[in-house]
């Protein structure tokens, strides 16, 4: 249902992404692993169009864009609301609670009705374990709680496929295990996702397939327990010695 | 100075004057204050603020030729005093035809000002917000304008408040600029009083002492607004 082809980015002259060929079915979950500077961000933000691929296709179930060619912006925006971001650093709105971060895509980009709204909102805060944390503002929450949060504003929009970027690595350890908890969650639930993390627990526990990233490219891929044990390139190897 | 304080003090009847002339002036200073200098601070802060957001986002815009006229707008103003810009509107104009109201002359002026100051601060307040602000509305689906107005806006206002009411507090002061093209707000009426009566000493204090009161009162307001700002970071 996610289909990645030939997927080539290039800040100035430094090329990040050099042709990712990539396929997730449905209500798979894909465990994105790799060294740092291997092009992991810039293949989600691709993915949701926060960056422009210099060339390539990607289509989520049957809406496509083809960066060979102009891409229109009302196909961008059409396109993003297809795919729900959680970032390293949450970047929840500061201004605003805990429900109203959560309300804004829907009242404002889905023109909901307010109450309609607030009630969805309410019971995704009370999905990822914060219905009783609705009204505090970001500043008042802890780093997992804030996750959390970002996980609900993502999921509020309805994606079709839910992005993390290394949603845990800006936590203390001990907060880890609640945002890993509501991930697993959603996975049990169905839902696709694309993860980037080093959590090779969660790997292994959630994850349908890993795939390694280096330099641009997919080095391999394989289910979880295959890579982990029995790596087949010689990177992969290395790269999970170093991290292990 | 001791010759003026024994003229005072040791003279009852001057001094008797001299509390009749402040009794008497207060009306109509107060009457400068509430009627031209507070409205004319008020809606040139209004005006210069929308030419200041304007401005600030024309400077941030992509597209050059907006930033190109913010930047000489920007830097015409800053770089020419405010009194002369009062000049060339109000006394200036009319030789090519153009005859202006002082009170908008000066409504013009100082929004022309305002806006040009603050477009600095209200600038420098959006690109404090961070990256992952924009980028975390445009995830949720959001526009540009609608990151702008929804996230980005309300945050830079956070952090330009301070600064903002610095500006507003200036303002304030600099309407008495505003005699000098004859509008008839506190400081003018100040001139006329004490023109009519030669007290400059005591009528020019009491109307320094208006400026106070009401500085100290904008400061106060502003502190409290911080406070209550504070909630949240
Ligand atoms: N906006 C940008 N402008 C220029 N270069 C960029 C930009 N974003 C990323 N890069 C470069 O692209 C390369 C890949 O970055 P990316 O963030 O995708 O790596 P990553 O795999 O996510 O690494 P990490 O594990 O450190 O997060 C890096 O060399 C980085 O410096
Ligand atoms: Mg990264």
């Amino acid at each position: 249902m996610i289909l990645i082809q030939g997927l080539y980015k290039q800040f100035g002259k430094l090329e990040v992404l050099k042709g990712i060929d990539l396929e997730v079915g449905k209500g798979k979950v894909v465990v994105v692993i790799g060294p740092s500077g291997s092009g992991k961000t810039t293949m989600l933000r691709c993915l949701n169009v926060l960056e422009t691929p210099t060339n390539g296709v990607i289509s989520i179930e049957d809406n496509t864009l083809d960066f060979s060619k102009n891409v229109p912006k009302k196909n961008i925006a059409e396109f993003r609301r297809l795919t729900g971001m959680v970032f390293q650093s949450y970047n929840l709105f500061p201004h605003k609670t805990a429900l109203e971060n959560v309300m804004e895509g829907p009242i404002i980009v889905k023109k909901e009705n307010r109450d309609a709204a607030r009630k969805k909102a309410q019971a995704l805060l009370e999905k990822v374990g914060l219905g009783d944390k609705i009204d505090f503002y970001p500043a008042q929450l802890s780093g997992g709680q804030q996750q959390r949060v970002g996980i609900a504003r993502a999921l509020a929009m309805e994606p079709k496929v839910m992005l993390f970027d290394e949603p845990t690595s800006a936590l203390d350890p001990e907060l880890v295990g609640e945002v890993l908890k509501v991930m697993k969650d959603l996975a049990n639930e169905g839902m696709t996702m694309i993860v980037v993390t080093h959590e090779m627990r969660f790997a292994r526990e959630a994850a349908d397939e890993v795939i390694f990233m280096d330099q641009g490219v997919v080095v391999e891929r394989n289910k979880p327990e295959e890579i982990f044990t029995n790596p087949k390139e010689e990177r992969t190897r290395k790269f999970l010695n170093m991290i292990q | 100075m001791k010759m003026y304080l024994n003229s005072i003090f040791a003279d009852p009847e001057r001094t008797a004057r001299l509390i009749d002339i402040a009794q008497s002036s207060f009306l109509p200073l107060m009457k400068g204050a509430i009627f031209y200098t507070i409205p004319l601070t008020i809606i040139t802060f209004i005006v210069g603020l929308l030419l200041a957001i304007l401005t600030a986002l024309a400077r941030i815009s992509h597209v050059k030729i907006f930033q190109i006229i913010a930047r000489i707008y920007v830097s015409a103003i800053r770089g020419t005093p405010l009194l002369v810009q009062l000049f060339i509107i109000f006394y200036g104009l009319p030789s090519i035809g153009i005859i202006i109201d002082s009170y908008i002359a000066a409504v013009i002026g100082f929004s022309l000002s305002v806006g040009a100051y603050t477009s600095e601060i209200i600038r420098a307040a959006i690109l404090s917000t961070p990256k992952g602000q924009w980028e975390a509305g445009y995830s949720i689906g959001m526009s540009y304008s609608q990151v702008l107005r929804r996230i980005i806006l309300p945050q830079a206002a956070r952090v330009s408040i301070p600064p903002l009411s610095n500006s507003f507090i200036s303002l304030v002061k600099d309407t008495s600029l505003a005699s000098l093209v004859l509008v008839s707000e506190m400081f003018r009426k100040a001139q006329e009083i004490a023109a009519s009566n030669y007290e400059f000493l005591l009528v020019y204090s009491e109307a320094a002492l208006i400026y106070w009161v009401i500085c100290f009162i904008l400061s106060s307001i502003q502190q409290m607004m911080e406070k209550k700002l504070d909630r949240y970071v």
